[in-house]
């Protein structure tokens, strides 16, 4: 029989606890959108081909995320992936004419944004267009290419040993 | 002929005994608002069920943390990826070892502890001189025990999972050499609230399944030392099997 | 506590002398016949026996009585209010009047001596702590075990354990108490505490009592009537004197404890003792 003072504390404890973890778990581990700490701008880009990105992706800049790529949906006008992407404020000297390309991180990684610096003096700013895009490498289209330059150097091979042997 | 006949037997007697299990649980809802009345009854119980099992879910967190960050580690080393042991991690933590290994330590420790507190009280008449004092048994021994373990069960599932990922991390970071802060950042960004409230969903659908078998199979047991053992027994083999079953079939609707 | 009791839906059919009659009950569990055609009645403000062989139902009698279990037919009426018929909030009402000490004390192993005492207490009135620690404090001074209140129920021999349990069933001033073997197992300075506690409780509180045993001799010292019940029935009833010059066969192997009678000593279908030894199987 231990004292009712001992149970309710230590019951009170283990609750705490409980939720502590519970706290630390949803705060520490999850993705946190950076809207919640931090303002940022919407810049957007248009793609013939997104590959496999997802909203929540990373978007970097010389290996450095500076934003999330916030949505991402079809213009049936163009047929074009349009990429919306959250920049955080702190990098707001991004020249306009910088090119966005859709990467993969590592071999297992997810794809992400990567734009690489351009030029122009103006900067992007908040509803600004990325012009100069690189679509995702498509593995299908990847092979295709790799199989069309093998069929054509073959057919050059192909000739000069016949044209030698009929002299 | 005879194992249809036998086949059939089984199948009623599972019928009856989930007949049974349902209304001992309908019997247990009807008295909630009355036994909300008396919280020292149930905080005492969460004390018996959740606080008293911390250490094994502390221990078994930080083994289980240790083997998934070895074992992770190494697998991911084979393709060049081992910065996503954090995310992998979490997630496997988060998801299925959690709320899984949780519940099932939990039935191994409090589970069977409850059916033999309460087995015993039926052997000895305890529960019966109750009835006799006008006391309902169900109302003051069956309750507060759900109660106490349907409460303790996603808490204990959080802590678990937090001690995991400290394991996950002893091993990973301070062992393996794996970036500390790559391990957290790639973990950031690929967990979401969604696959918490997940894992938080499963332990306490996994709490209401324990506690309520252990309490039921106590409350029922034959009144002898042998009956008393066997329902034990049976408390953490049906645990243990509801849990696995109904953790595939959540595990099925919540990725759709 | 005496509390208004009666309940508003229920009948009562007679107020009479006998705070308890059992009339032509039949009660079977599946096959087996327990009682056919069982007739008793307790007297009020007596100490009545039950007596009878093992396994003839004296439990089963009490479990009717208390409303646990219902006869197949006839009735069971406590007070003029037949038992069988009561829903359970009703059953509730009626068991605060009635004590009832089992056989191994059946004492809540989580709580103390005190705790187990007051728990009736706590659970049916709102009465304040300290009016409970005095309720507590007599109760447990009347069967001798003031000093032993903070004890838990695992430090008590059997004998205390039933004095405790006869002061938890007395802390709500029953009308009725009932003892379900009450003497089986004690050593016999404890049998003769529980044989002047239960004299005590009737002389001293006129609290009607019912004891099932079969301790021949304790009985004969404290029992105003007897019941002897043996296949599903009463054999014998009357003063302890009427039971003991019975002509009955059965009343007199067990009043006298005699090896061999209608209850036989060798279990019933076994083939012949000279074939068997002679053949090779069991």
């Amino acid at each position: 029989m231990r004292s009712t003072r001992t149970i309710e504390m230590s019951t009170g404890l283990f609750v705490l606890l409980g939720f502590a973890s519970l706290f630390f778990l949803v705060t520490q581990i999850t993705n946190r959108e950076l809207s919640v700490d931090s303002k940022s701008y919407d810049v957007e880009a248009r793609f013939e081909n997104i590959g496999s990105l997802k909203v929540g992706a990373a978007v970097s800049m010389a290996g450095v995320t500076i934003g999330r790529v916030a949505s991402i949906r079809l213009d049936q006008g163009v047929y074009k992936a349009v990429v919306r992407m959250k920049i955080n404020e702190t990098y707001d000297k991004i020249p306009a004419d910088s090119d966005a390309a859709i990467m993969t991180s590592g071999l297992l990684g997810g794809q992400y944004v990567g734009i690489t610096a351009g030029g122009a003096e103006e900067y992007l700013k908040n509803g600004g267009r990325i012009e100069l895009v690189q679509d995702a490498l498509v593995l299908e289209n990847l092979i295709n290419q790799l199989a069309a330059s093998f069929s054509n150097r073959g057919s050059d091979t192909g000739k000069q040993p016949a044209a030698q042997e009929t002299k | 002929m005879n194992t249809f006949r036998e086949l059939f037997e089984n199948l009623r007697e599972f019928a009856v005994a989930v007949g049974a299990v349902t209304m001992f649980l309908l019997r247990m809802l009807r008295h909630l608002p009355r036994a909300i009345t008396r919280p020292s009854l149930i905080v005492e119980q969460i004390y018996n069920s959740g606080a008293l099992s911390l250490v094994i879910i502390m221990i078994c967190g930080v083994f289980i943390g240790a083997v998934v960050g070895l074992q992770g580690y190494e697998v991911l080393q084979r393709f060049g990826a081992e910065e996503s042991l954090g995310v992998g991690a979490a997630l496997a933590l988060l998801k299925e070892l959690g709320p899984v290994v949780t519940a099932l330590l939990f039935a191994g420790r409090a589970g069977t502890a409850l059916a033999s507190e309460i087995g015993l009280m039926r052997a000895t008449d305890q529960l019966t001189a109750m009835e006799m004092m006008a006391v309902d048994p169900v109302l003051r021994v069956a309750v507060p025990r759900f109660l106490g373990g349907a409460i303790s069960l996603p808490l204990l599932a959080m802590i678990f999972i937090g001690i995991g990922l400290y394991g996950v991390q002893l091993i990973a970071v301070q062992q393996l050499g794996v970036d500390a802060a790559s391990f957290w950042s790639q973990m950031r960004a690929a967990v979401r609230v969604d696959d918490v409230t997940d894992g938080l969903v499963k332990s306490c659908v996994f709490g209401v399944v324990c506690s309520l078998i252990a309490v039921y199979e106590g409350y029922t047991a034959i009144p002898t030392a042998e009956g008393v053992g066997r329902a034990t027994t049976r408390t953490v083999v049906i645990s243990a099997v509801l849990v696995l079953m109904l953790n595939y079939m959540l595990t099925a609707v919540m990725l759709r | 506590m005496q509390s208004d009791t009666t309940p508003s839906q229920v009948t009562r059919t007679t107020v009479t002398d006998n705070i308890v009659e059992i009339r032509d009950v039949y009660y079977s569990v599946g096959h087996r016949s327990i009682f056919s055609g069982l007739n008793l009645s307790i007297p009020r403000g007596r100490i009545t026996a039950v007596m009878g062989p093992s396994g003839t139902g004296k439990t089963t009698l009490l479990r009717l009585i208390t409303g646990q279990i219902r006869p197949d037919r006839g009735q069971v009426l406590f007070d003029g209010i037949d038992v069988s018929q009561l829903s359970r909030r009703e059953l509730y009402r009626l068991r605060l009047r009635m004590g009832m000490l089992f056989q191994n004390g059946a004492l809540l192993t989580d709580m103390n001596v005190f705790e187990n005492v007051a728990f009736p207490l706590r659970e049916h009135t709102d009465l304040p702590d300290a009016l409970i620690r005095n309720i507590v404090l007599t109760k447990l001074q009347a069967v001798g075990l003031r000093g032993a209140a903070r004890l838990s129920p695992a430090e008590l021999s059997g004998g205390m354990a039933r004095r405790v349990a006869l002061a938890r069933a007395m802390a709500t001033d029953p009308e009725m108490l009932i003892y379900d073997e009450p003497f089986t197992g004690l050593d016999p300075i404890s049998m003769g505490m529980i044989v002047r506690l239960v004299r005590q409780m009737n002389y001293a509180l006129g609290i009607t009592s019912i004891v099932v045993s079969h301790d021949v001799d304790e009985i004969s010292i404290l029992a105003d009537t007897s019941y002897l019940i043996s296949g599903g029935k009463v054999v014998a009833s009357g003063s302890f004197v009427e039971l003991k010059d019975h002509e009955s066969e059965i009343v007199h192997q067990f009043m006298n404890g005699l090896a061999d009678g209608p209850v036989p000593f060798h279990y019933a279908p076994a083939p012949d003792y000279f074939t068997q030894l002679l053949s090779d199987d069991t």
